[in-house]
């Protein structure tokens, strides 16, 4: 049952083969087995998950049910979910319980999903490895030695292992793409604002943008299609009308030109994880698309003005967290300024310690206009790269990561090295584009992603080129060793 | 050594909308505290802010109103600094971008003269809570019901050439923003607040000299007030050889003094950049002319047109027109009196309405009186049925039952039509004539202002019925015949 897509579920609901109750037990039951090895969840909700199973069947029973109606779905512990604490994975919100349901989170509930608790990820979303989580290391299915990706780790290590059918993630450099790739599933990162951003705790608000974890692209459609969608309370939210995904996806092959940048081809690329990519790319061409060449001039420069850019939205973003409000306050503060200072010193990790002193550094006066403002125009001519390339071709390919899942520990002390984790996947929210990773090989037993990114509010072709690639491999069938039953 | 006063002003209007800025929350002055804070208020994790579009219209149309440029494109930009009493940790406001700027205002000197206040921009910004430091035994308590209330941050040039000047500036900003129906301008509540930006330079000089910045200066008296005994204080530094340090002070109204907030140096870099959670205002021709056609009449042109309709002084003009409703009370009043003099009806608002209105404490929509009823009165005084004494107390008898009475009933009831009857006049002068020989030696020995005494007596005598004028005129005849 574990092994069956939100698609199969679905059927199987609908022909009431059997229950959410009885798919909301079985996952609990997997999820209390197996997740002490992965530590991907932060919160199990289980009182809650079985009463939305029970109306969930009351739902399929009328017939009034949507696709997810019943599916055992995980949130990021990001999103705010009403009386169900959300941690962001910090110290500073561990005794948070969100008055409030984020807009994607009651958007799946209206959908019928059934939400079994919240993943584990990296602090504020800060981080490539999920190491960085108060709540500890999330651990790769795959290798348990081995880090899952981050910052939505737990989402991915919780699909992959199939704890949950489905997770929602949010990418602000490449935290859905990177873990779906080093876990070996499909993750998808729509266009900016095509997901209202209303409850999802903001890292870097002009990038963050939720989207999914699910094992295959049919699925990612599935779960978009509930998500995405104008809202009032976020303004950057787009009002474009949302598509019919899923009948989008299937529709008739059409012929598309793929584009492979060759900047994304260089000596940090492992070289069988190239050669993967080759071979993914010649599937296509075997459905009859057309491969080119192209060049983004400016794509080299996107990790160094992503850590100016989202940094220094970060260091805004935070300063809520003073313990005024809510969240951890300080018991041993004397003053106004010792309180803030011992309670955010307790209340936050390094590494969103260094990213808040990056950002306040490069939005000081004196300084605004070498980082910020200089990272703000060169973001705009990545943008332009990008514009000029989707000009000549549909879509553009390339690895996920330069490599498979390192080792948990292996760079936590050098964070430049962590950092570059994401040089293929940090242009796309740069540039508000959709970008999708779905598996495409393994190297050692460990799973590499490939990386499909499109023009704007093109969802639903990356979607079909992604159900279309995934007809034709096998891939994402793959399930880690130990996590089969 | 002869000084330069030089004055620039921001002032923060409250803008009268219902909600917040970028919130659903109400802005009703005075709830319980912390009732009227949302989770957006409050600065939850997640939440987002949401403009208010109803506070873009009335920034255009104070942009209009003061002539000023309205942006197609304007930012909202994060000011960054560390207060309980600011739940994000940053306040939304506009730096770089404004919605409107580079407009002008013109203000009526006390000379008479016309003197025209640049205005270098207007944008609009939240407030933020407040902080109470009493009754928490040594702890702080927040209100955040304020926190997040529209402003629209009103920026002079440093155009104002004296602490009188300031005020007349302020004045006329607060009347342009009523008039506008932007703003209550209530400044009890805070909907009106100033912050003065003061210096002093050698007249003739060009270079601007060292400025300190006056906080909180939240009535058109203490404005004026703590603008001269900080001139004072700068002139005084200077002439000892002294140098101004660059601050922000505070005025303390009880000593009448100014002191150092912080300087400069101890200033908050604010970290300004623009809100990514906020899509630039863009604004057409579309929405301007929209707003321009809703545009009222403004307070100058009104003064004008008062004076030049009605004929009544500048100084009468400038007073009833200090808020639209005067105004608007002071045209109805004499829309169906043709033969009453409109300074008859203009003395009757200033004089008996007003000490009414400040004896109730209210404002003139709650006015007892009607118009009608204030133009029937004046009439009243113009064919002379009554004087103008026994006017005033027509006028307060009408005023005790709540206005259900009328004019004619009152004069009636209490007997105060006016005495022409001359012999009835002659023998009450002669009686005072009688009873005053001492001011009549006075006035016999050329003391020319006891006849204002004596009048007063006759009138006393004949409970404010007789014809001033006639009494005077008998009395002078009297005095000088005998």
């Amino acid at each position: 049952m574990h092994e069956a897509t939100i698609a199969h579920l679905a059927q199987s609901l609908k022909d009431r083969k059997v229950s959410s109750k009885e798919l909301t037990k079985y996952f609990l039951e997997r999820i209390s087995r197996l997740d002490t090895s992965l530590n991907s969840f932060i919160t199990v909700c289980e009182e809650e998950a079985l009463a939305q199973a029970d109306s969930a069947d009351e739902l399929l029973a009328t017939g009034d049910a949507t696709p997810l109606t019943g599916i055992p779905i995980a949130h990021k512990d990001i999103f705010c979910t009403e009386g169900v604490k959300t941690s962001c994975g910090s110290r500073i919100l561990d005794n948070f319980i969100s008055p409030y349901d984020a807009t994607v989170v009651s958007k799946l509930k209206a959908a019928g999903a059934v939400m079994l608790g919240k993943t584990n990820m990296d602090e504020f979303a800060m981080g490539s490895s999920n190491e960085t989580s108060f709540y500890g290391v999330v651990h790769n299915p795959w290798d348990t030695t081995r880090v899952p990706g981050g910052s939505s780790g737990g989402s991915a290590a919780a699909v992959a292992a199939q704890l949950v059918s489905g997770a929602t993630g949010t990418d602000t450099g490449g935290s859905i793409r990177q873990p779906a790739a080093l876990t070996g599933i499909t993750g998808l990162k729509p266009t900016y604002g095509r997901v209202s951003r209303y409850g999802m705790v903001a890292f870097a608000s002009s990038l963050d943008q939720a989207g999914t974890l699910t094992k295959t692209a049919e699925d990612s459609a599935l779960m978009l299609q509930a998500m995405a969608g104008a809202d009032e309370r976020d303004s950057t939210s787009l009002s474009a009308i949302v598509p019919d995904f899923s009948k989008a996806q299937k529709s008739a092959w059409e012929n598309i030109t793929i584009g492979v940048p060759d900047n994304f081809f260089d000596d940090s690329l492992d070289t069988k994880n190239a050669q993967l990519v080759k071979e993914a790319l010649s599937v296509f061409e075997k459905l009859g698309a057309r491969i080119k060449d192209i060049h983004l001039k400016h794509i080299h420069l996107s990790v160094p003005v992503y850590y100016v850019v989202a940094p220094a939205e970060a260091s805004s973003n935070l300063s809520r967290f003073d313990g005024v409000r809510f969240g951890h306050r300080s018991e041993h503060a004397e003053n106004l300024t010792e309180f803030y200072m011992k309670t955010r010193g307790e209340g936050f990790g390094s590494e969103v310690k260094r990213r808040i002193l990056t950002g306040t550094y490069v939005l000081s006066a004196g300084y605004y206009d070498a980082y910020y403002l200089q990272a703000q125009k060169v973001r705009q001519l990545i943008s332009q790269d990008f514009a000029e390339a989707f000009k000549t071709v549909d879509v553009i390919a390339g690895p996920t990561t330069p490599t498979p899942a390192f080792r948990i520990g292996q760079k936590t002390d050098d964070p430049i090295q962590m950092y570059l984790n994401d040089m293929y996947t940090i242009g796309a929210p740069l540039a508000g584009l959709p970008a999708l990773s779905m598996p495409c090989g393994f190297i050692n037993n460990l799973p590499v992603g490939l990386q499909l990114t499109g023009p704007h509010l093109s969802e639903e072709k990356l979607l079909k080129a992604g159900y279309y690639y995934q007809q034709e491999t096998d891939w994402h069938n793959f399930v880690p060793p130990g996590y089969e039953a | 050594m002869a000084w330069e006063i030089v004055i620039g002003l921001e002032i923060h209007t409250q803008l009268a909308t219902k909600s917040k800025i970028f919130s659903g929350s109400p802005t009703q002055y005075g709830a319980t505290p912390n009732s009227q804070a949302s989770l957006v208020d409050l600065g939850y994790p997640g939440v987002l802010p949401v403009l208010n579009q109803s506070v873009v219209h009335m920034a255009i149309k104070f942009g209009l109103a003061t002539d000023c440029e309205i942006s197609r494109r304007s930012v909202f930009a994060r000011k960054n600094y560390f207060y309980p009493d600011l739940p994000k940790g940053y306040q939304i406001s506009q730096y770089e971008l404004p919605i409107v700027h580079s407009g002008h205002l013109d203000i009526v000197l006390d000379d008479g003269n016309i003197k025209t206040i640049g205005i270098t921009r207007a944008h609009l910004e939240e407030d933020a809570g407040k902080s109470l430091h009493e009754d928490f035994q040594g702890l702080s308590g927040i209100d955040l019901n304020r926190t997040g209330t529209p402003l629209l941050e009103i920026v002079s040039e440093p155009d104002l050439r004296s602490a009188e000047e300031a005020g007349t500036y302020m004045r006329s900003i607060h009347k342009l923003v009523r008039y506008l129906g932007i703003s209550d301008g209530n400044m009890q509540e805070g909907s009106f607040r100033c912050d003065a930006n003061v210096s002093i330079r050698k007249k003739g000089d060009k270079k601007l000299g060292t400025r300190t910045e006056l906080k909180n200066l939240n009535s058109f008296r203490f404005v004026e007030k703590a603008i001269r005994v900080e001139v004072e204080r700068q002139i005084d530094l200077l002439e000892d050889g002294g140098k101004i340090t660059q601050e922000t002070r505070l005025y303390d109204a009880d000593k009448n003094e100014t002191r150092p907030m912080r300087s400069k140096e101890e200033a908050n870099d604010y970290r300004y950049f623009p809100d990514p959670d906020l899509l630039p205002v863009i604004i057409n021709d579309e929405l301007i002319e929209n707003v321009r056609a809703e545009l009222p009449e403004l307070p100058n042109a009104r003064t004008k047109r008062l004076i030049r309709d009605h004929g009544i002084s500048d100084s009468m003009a400038e007073e009833l027109t200090s808020s639209p409703a005067i105004a608007d009370y002071f045209e109805e009043a004499t829309k169906n009196t043709p033969h009453v003099p409109a300074k008859r009806i203009g003395n009757l608002i200033q004089r008996e309405l007003s000490a009414a209105l400040n004896r109730e404490g209210l404002s003139i929509e709650g006015s007892k009186i009607s118009p009608s009823m204030i133009g029937k009165l004046a009439q009243k005084i113009e064919d002379n049925t009554v004087s103008a004494s026994a006017a005033s107390t027509v006028f307060d008898e009408i005023w005790k039952t709540g206005g259900s009475s009328n004019v004619d009933s009152i004069i009636e009831k209490h007997g105060l039509k006016q005495i022409t009857d001359m012999h009835t006049i002659e023998a009450m002068v002669d009686d005072v004539i009688i009873n005053n020989p001492e001011q009549i030696i006075q006035f016999k020995n050329g003391k020319e202002k006891v006849i204002g005494f004596l009048v007063g007596q006759v009138m006393k005598e004949s409970k404010g019925k007789a014809n001033p004028q006639n009494v005077n005129q008998i009395l002078r005849s009297k005095l000088s015949s005998s």
